[in-house]
């Protein structure tokens, strides 16, 4: 080893001036580029404020704080024109953003994984109409899906006055879903409590019965008791309750008003189409998504596992879709930044979503576009990162792991 | 490599301190590009909106027409950008268009804090209520629990949560970008209501699957003064509009019109005879020719034409002059002198 060093000393070259060392050009061409980008983004933001000021058009955060004056369909949290100012506004709009998102991500996991795994059916049927799906779905544009939705859906949906009775209290109309309202009674906490006795109980009984397929190779009914203890068991106590005449919840049903049904709670329309928009079409990627997933893993791995004795669903489960999982989740994690950020074509349906309520009413209203545009591409940004934060942690976890 | 860098950090920073510069000189550039940009609605029928033929026809769109009369003595020389409500004050701002001529309203805040300047007022509108006939409703203080279409970023949208809030009343609202889905929405049922100015209502209405099923209710919420905005700080272009929108004011109380302006050049009417430029020099004050008012008049016509025209008797919603009258016959529009 010695020697090899001092060979490799004695044929480099003789020190010359620092200024020809490569490294320390290197760094100095970093530093260099990096001071030019600063600058220009200091001159771009100074020169901003400036010519702002000279056309008197009013600059900063301020505005934030002033009083909004507008209405907006959906809030999540308390607001109302009177009260509310334009950082509740874009609070608003964030929240609608972020639900859309969240159920839009769940719905279309379960969506696409099903037809992803459809299209590879041995049934010629079945894995035609999830082709079908994928082609047609994946191919028109999410904009043009989204107004059919909206504006062929709706349209054919009667006005409040011929609501659609479906049962149990739920209502439909051109103003939307209309269901009960539950009204939690000071014994809600009891059903609660056996929710957690629930939970705590699966995830005993699960570590108890994997020790016990561990130890001995007997396997108990996994699903079914996870099953009765987190549902069966809320629901008993709840019946129990009322029963004994305590019923922890009640419900407040939608009632006939002048023009529209009035008390419950309503799911609005320009909210069901954006998601089934957001939902049907990016279920068409991830679906193609799964299917690359599943085709990577050889086919020796569910031949080995059928000669095993699996079945061909704990096939599917124990063998094929863990080892696709490490395929499939870094370009799902692209469909779920799609699907947020598609979430803000929310604009041509009307539906409160940041970039309507923010980009659209507050920006106009303040006329501060720079200030405007810089916060929601900043929100993006933060939620597409967060993201793919969470899902690199998950990808970590499905890699496999090499010995 | 270093030397590149500063090239264009300089040429940047020289570019983007160029825009600031610029705002003197509208007149200048409009005449260098050769046409003047004229920022315009997406479509609102009477106002601004392209007919069968792609031609812009309007009250907005023929001011337009009237300042490019007054500067190239050609009213065709307008490239009209059709501009969502949301996006209109933006395109103005950032230099996309010379002047905004698209029913917007006049506000103070609009005024002092967008960097705008309001130099006329062409149209006097209120803001007003549309809904279907089956309803049985025939008042706005019926609207109770109703579910109403607007379009957002509007002075629209701001009287509607005034309104409801000073007569205690509950409503749901709906906000679209454009004035074409916010009507769109509305016939397909979506909304019990649809609010905008009472022009603008009357002008959708023509639009409906059946526009007989639709009544506008009587009440006027607000006050809408509509007029053509400029940027803030270039006064002599804001000079040019305002004097454009007087000019076809005093041409119209004059008796001045689009046939006989060029007998009434040899008129020994003091008044006629300053608008049209055979006394004085107030055309060159602005920037423009002498005979800037008769380029106005003989290429677009005085208001009243242009209002006839447009919006009123010879025009599909057949709107009365109302408070947009000669104020020596009982209206608001008042000519301010040339002299």
């Amino acid at each position: 080893m010695n020697s090899v060093q001092t060979a490799v000393s004695q044929t480099s070259p003789p020190k010359k001036s620092f200024l020809y060392d490569p490294k320390v050009r290197g760094i100095f061409y970093q530093v260099v580029l990096v001071l030019a980008i600063v600058y220009l983004f200091y001159v771009a933001a100074t020169n901003a404020v400036e010519n702002l000021q000279r056309a008197k058009i009013a600059s900063g955060f301020g505005f934030l704080n002033n009083t909004a004056g507008f209405d907006i369909s959906q809030t999540l949290i308390q607001f109302s024109a009177a009260g509310g100012t334009y950082g509740d506004a874009f609070i608003v709009g964030l929240l609608n953003t972020l639900l859309v998102s969240a159920i839009g991500i769940f719905f279309t996991t379960i969506l696409g994984f099903l037809i992803g795994i459809a299209r590879l059916s041995k049934n010629w049927m079945v894995a035609k109409v999830a082709m079908v799906y994928v082609e047609v779905l994946r191919n028109i544009p999410l904009l043009v899906q989204l107004l059919f939705w909206y504006i062929a859906v709706l349209g054919t949906l009667p006005q409040p006055r011929n609501s659609l009775e479906m049962g149990a209290g739920f209502y439909l109309n051109s103003r939307g879903l209309f269901m009960a309202k539950p009204i939690w009674g000071s014994n809600i906490s009891v059903v609660v409590a056996a929710l957690v006795i629930g939970l705590v109980g699966t995830f005993v009984y699960r570590r108890w019965a994997r020790r016990q397929q561990e130890q001995t190779g007997r396997q108990y009914p996994v699903g079914k008791v996870t099953l009765a203890l987190l549902l069966g068991l809320p629901v008993l106590t709840w019946i129990v309750l009322a029963v004994a005449g305590a019923n922890p919840i009640t419900f407040e049903l939608p009632r006939k008003g002048t023009f529209n049904l009035t008390g419950g709670m309503q799911i609005l329309p320009e909210f069901v189409a954006l998601l089934l928009g957001l939902v049907t079409y990016t279920a068409a990627f991830i679906a193609e998504v799964v299917r690359a997933g599943i085709l990577a893993v050889s086919k020796g791995q569910s031949e080995a596992a059928g000669s095993l004795g699996l079945t061909p669903g704990q096939t599917l489960r124990l063998v094929v879709i863990p080892q696709a999982m490490r395929v499939i989740v870094p370009p799902l994690t692209s469909q779920y930044l799609n699907l947020t950020k598609n979430s803000s074509l929310a604009v041509a349906i009307g539906y409160p979503d940041l970039v309507q309520v923010f980009m659209g009413t507050v920006l106009n209203q303040t006329g501060q576009a720079i200030e405007v545009v810089v916060i929601t591409m900043g929100v993006y940004l933060t939620i597409s990162l967060v993201t793919s934060f969470i899902m690199n942690i998950y990808n970590r976890r499905v890699a496999i792991v090499e010995r | 490599m270093k030397k590149a860098l500063v090239s264009i950090a300089f040429g940047l920073t020289a570019s983007l301190l160029a825009t600031g510069a610029s705002a003197q000189a509208t007149l200048n550039s409009v005449k260098q590009k050769g046409f003047l940009t004229c920022g315009s609605n997406t479509g609102l029928a009477g106002f601004g909106q392209p007919d069968a033929q792609g031609n812009w026809t309007g009250l907005d769109v023929d001011f337009c027409r009237a300042i490019a009369a007054a500067i190239f003595d050609d009213p065709t020389k307008v490239r009209f950008i059709p501009l969502a409500a949301k996006d209109r004050f933006t395109a103005l701002q950032s230099g996309e268009v010379d002047v905004l001529s698209r029913n917007s309203t006049v506000t103070m805040s609009r005024d002092t804090q967008l960097g705008l300047d309001f130099p006329a007022i062409n149209y006097f509108d209120g803001q007003g209520f549309m809904v279907r006939k089956k309803l049985g409703v025939s008042s706005a203080k019926e609207l109770n629990g109703a579910s109403i279409c607007t379009q957002q970023g509007t002075t629209t949208e701001l009287n509607l949560a005034d309104y409801f809030r000073a007569n205690n009343m509950k409503y749901e609202v709906v906000a679209f970008a454009t004035s074409d889905e916010t009507f769109k929405a509305y016939d397909a049922g979506r909304c019990d209501a649809f609010t905008t100015d009472a022009s603008g209502l009357y002008a959708e209405r023509l639009r409906a699957s059946a526009p007989d099923d639709h009544i506008v209710l009587p009440e006027i919420i607000s006050k809408e003064p509509l007029g053509p905005a400029v940027r803030h700080g270039d006064n002599q272009w804001g000079d040019i509009v305002r004097w454009t929108h007087n000019a076809m004011l005093n041409a119209e109380e004059l008796g001045v019109t689009k046939a006989n302006v060029d007998q009434m050049k040899t008129s020994e009417n003091p008044e006629i005879k300053r608008l049209l430029g055979t006394e004085g020099k107030f055309g060159e004050a602005v920037g423009l020719t002498n005979d800037w008012a008769v380029r106005i008049i003989k290429h677009v016509g005085n208001y009243g034409e242009v209002f006839e025209k447009n919006v009123g008797e010879g025009s599909r919603l057949k709107i009365k002059r109302g408070q947009n009258a000669q104020w020596t016959k009982g209206g608001l529009q008042y000519g301010i002198p040339i002299r």
